[in-house]
């Protein structure tokens, strides 16, 4: 039992993550994964796919359907432990803050899971990382965006010169100890409230 | 700024109405007031907040009743000790069908009126008509298998007549998705807390059947659970928050703060929801369909009948019908176990100070309170009841063994292989 390659059955919503995921378990070399956005109908398929492992966002609000179809689904070989390991609680807590769930089917052993369930750790926080850079870069794009957009109106209605509203900009967050795109986006909003002729 | 908190506590919620002790703990300062900085958390599922509070990232949270039992009895995929210092109210589901299942009751006799007989013989009408005419087993919905949902539907439906296991199809489903599920025809109906009643009788799309405030008075639903190392370590942060937690209650039972709740609880963070649909629980006054308004008599309980007392008797019934229902074999042990998550201790050694109302003992024989009922308690006055059941069951603590017998009898599958 259990002698052949492992089935396993990655469930998320995010497309991305999921594909992720799914390419670090085919580069490990599981040729076996299976990638499950949408959970209508989702019984039948476990049926069909009889996984051994199974891999579920935390964020998926379907989590408590899918451990009771766990429970019921004879005819699914009962993934029914969480994380194989009970005792395991570093693995467990790095699973849970990685946003991940692992359901390990019965009488699997932990050294084989175990570093599948690594993987999709590891894939989890790459993923989070890269959401959180992408984040960060937007906001870096807004605020560079807010501030031409400020110094533009300082330009227009002060007769400055580029560095010189820069230079005001600066000036005017150290002395109010805040963000130049704060000063930013309060002279933009501002000005769109004194009229639209201000807001270059 | 005032003084840093004594204490900070995380806590789970999901969004369901009878958080709101938990959620105006926080907002209205009755947390703070106690030294508090109650942290909310607003979770996706109960799958989440049991592996979060197990590894220590929650150190309280919103639970149903059962949960911490399951947990506690080794029925869930990760467990860790849990316990319940404090109930968060008492009553407000609904079993809510399909508007063609609530035209075919009423062909088999049910009326707009909420009575739990009429409506289930109405069902079992239904269904023994769909099985001769050899169609699909009807689909309810329910939170969870280890919630007080499914046991009173299941309880409803064997009472009369309807078989739950094998007579219908009973599925889980999401608290906030129940509606669609109804409205795109993969529910027939469903058991689930407010507002997730009322949505669907506003949207046209379903019948309120009947209430959980009828098929058992003041009934048990969510609770607080604690993970017990939070409470072993930190007893004083637990004692402040349970004080919150019984200020707030009051709170929100007060009808003078209805307004300002439903306000609180609308908000996306929340429920995300209107206040107009949080007033039906605020209020008991539910339109349970085609314009018919009700009112239940002690629909939702946030405070009042001791609705926050962590009653061993409730522990036991919820883990009768654990048994009933094949999830857990009866044995001494388990038993134990149910009863001692249940913690009325902890809430009287929290509250004693304040010098409020509580009951003389730890468990009731849940159906004996016909009426309302004042108890003896030291000084101050508390009233409970009535606790029956619709079928005039009665529910004795202290026989436990006797009353699992009785239901066996009655409809169950009490033989689970684990």
């Amino acid at each position: 039992m259990h002698s052949g390659a492992l089935t396993i059955l990655v469930i998320d919503e995010n497309r991305i993550r999921a594909s992720i995921i799914e390419a670090g378990l085919r580069d490990a070399g599981h040729e076996h994964v299976t990638v499950i956005r949408d959970v209508t109908g989702i019984a039948k398929r476990i049926a069909e796919i009889e996984p051994d492992v199974i891999f579920i966002d935390l964020e998926n609000p379907n989590r408590d359907m899918l451990e009771n179809m766990f429970e019921l689904s004879r005819a699914v070989k009962r993934p029914i432990a969480m994380f194989v390991d009970r005792s395991d609680t570093a693995s467990i807590e790095a699973a849970v803050d990685a946003g991940v769930s692992a359901y390990i089917v019965d009488g699997l052993r932990k050294e084989r899971v175990k570093p599948i369930l690594q993987m999709a750790i590891s894939r989890f926080n790459a993923f989070s990382r890269m959401a959180r850079e992408l984040e960060d870069a937007r906001t870096e794009l807004e605020s560079r965006k807010l501030v031409d957009r400020a110094k533009g109106i300082l330009m227009k209605s002060r007769g400055l010169s580029e560095g010189e509203a820069y230079a005001l900009l600066r000036k005017t967050a150290m002395n109010q100890n805040r963000k130049i795109s704060d000063i930013a986006q309060s002279l933009v909003m501002a000005a769109g409230l004194l009229g639209p002729e201000n807001n270059a | 700024m005032t003084a840093r908190p004594e204490h900070q506590i995380d806590a789970a919620f999901m969004p369901l109405f009878d958080s709101a002790v938990l959620i105006a703990a926080r907002e209205i300062g009755f947390a703070e007031r106690e030294g508090v900085d109650l942290v909310l958390h607003r979770e996706t599922s109960w799958a989440n907040i049991r592996d979060r509070i197990a590894i220590g990232h929650f150190d309280i949270a919103h639970m149903l009743g059962p949960m911490p039992i399951a947990c506690n009895l080794g029925l869930t995929p990760l467990t860790s000790d849990t316990i319940v210092p404090f109930a968060l109210g008492v009553g407000g589901n609904c079993v809510t069908v399909s508007n063609p299942v609530w035209e075919g009751m009423a062909d088999h006799g049910a009326v707009p009126d909420l009575d739990p007989e009429t409506a289930g013989r109405a069902l079992g009408g239904l269904v023994r008509q769909r099985t001769a005419a050899g169609k699909e087993p009807l689909r309810l919905g329910v939170v969870h298998p280890h919630s007080g949902h499914y046991y009173e539907l299941c309880y409803w439906l064997a009472a009369c007549g309807i078989d739950p296991l094998r007579d219908i199809e009973i599925v889980i489903v999401p608290p906030p998705f129940m509606a669609d599920a109804l409205a795109a025809g993969r529910l027939d109906g469903y058991c689930v807390g407010e507002p997730w009643n009322s949505l669907s009788v506003a949207r046209g799309i379903g019948h309120i059947a009947t209430v959980k405030a009828k098929i058992w008075r003041n009934s048990p639903e969510k609770v607080v659970g604690v993970r017990k190392a939070f409470a072993d370590e930190r007893p004083d942060a637990l004692a402040a928050m349970l004080r919150a937690l019984h200020q707030s209650a009051r709170w929100c039972q007060d009808p003078a703060n209805r307004d300002d709740l439903a306000l609180l609880m609308a908000q996306p963070r929340f429920l995300g929801v209107p206040p107009a649909l949080q007033m039906p629980i605020l209020t008991g006054r539910l339109t349970v369909g085609d314009g018919v308004d009700l009112s239940v008599a002690d629909f939702f309980l946030p405070f009042d009948k001791g609705a926050n007392f962590p009653w061993k008797s409730h522990a036991l019934w919820l883990y009768t019908q654990m048994v009933r229902w094949g999830q857990v074999a009866h044995t001494p042990k388990n038993e134990a176990a149910a009863r001692d998550t249940y913690r009325p201790d902890l809430y009287r050694a929290a509250l004693k100070p304040l010098g409020v109302a509580l009951p003389g003992a730890n468990a009731k024989v849940e159906g004996a309170l016909a009426g309302p009922t004042p108890v003896g308690s030291a000084g101050a006055s508390l009233v409970l009841g009535p606790d029956g059941f619709f079928d005039g069951g009665v529910f004795d603590p202290d026989r436990v063994d006797a009353y699992v017998v009785a239901q066996a009898a009655r409809g169950g599958d009490q033989n689970p292989g684990r």
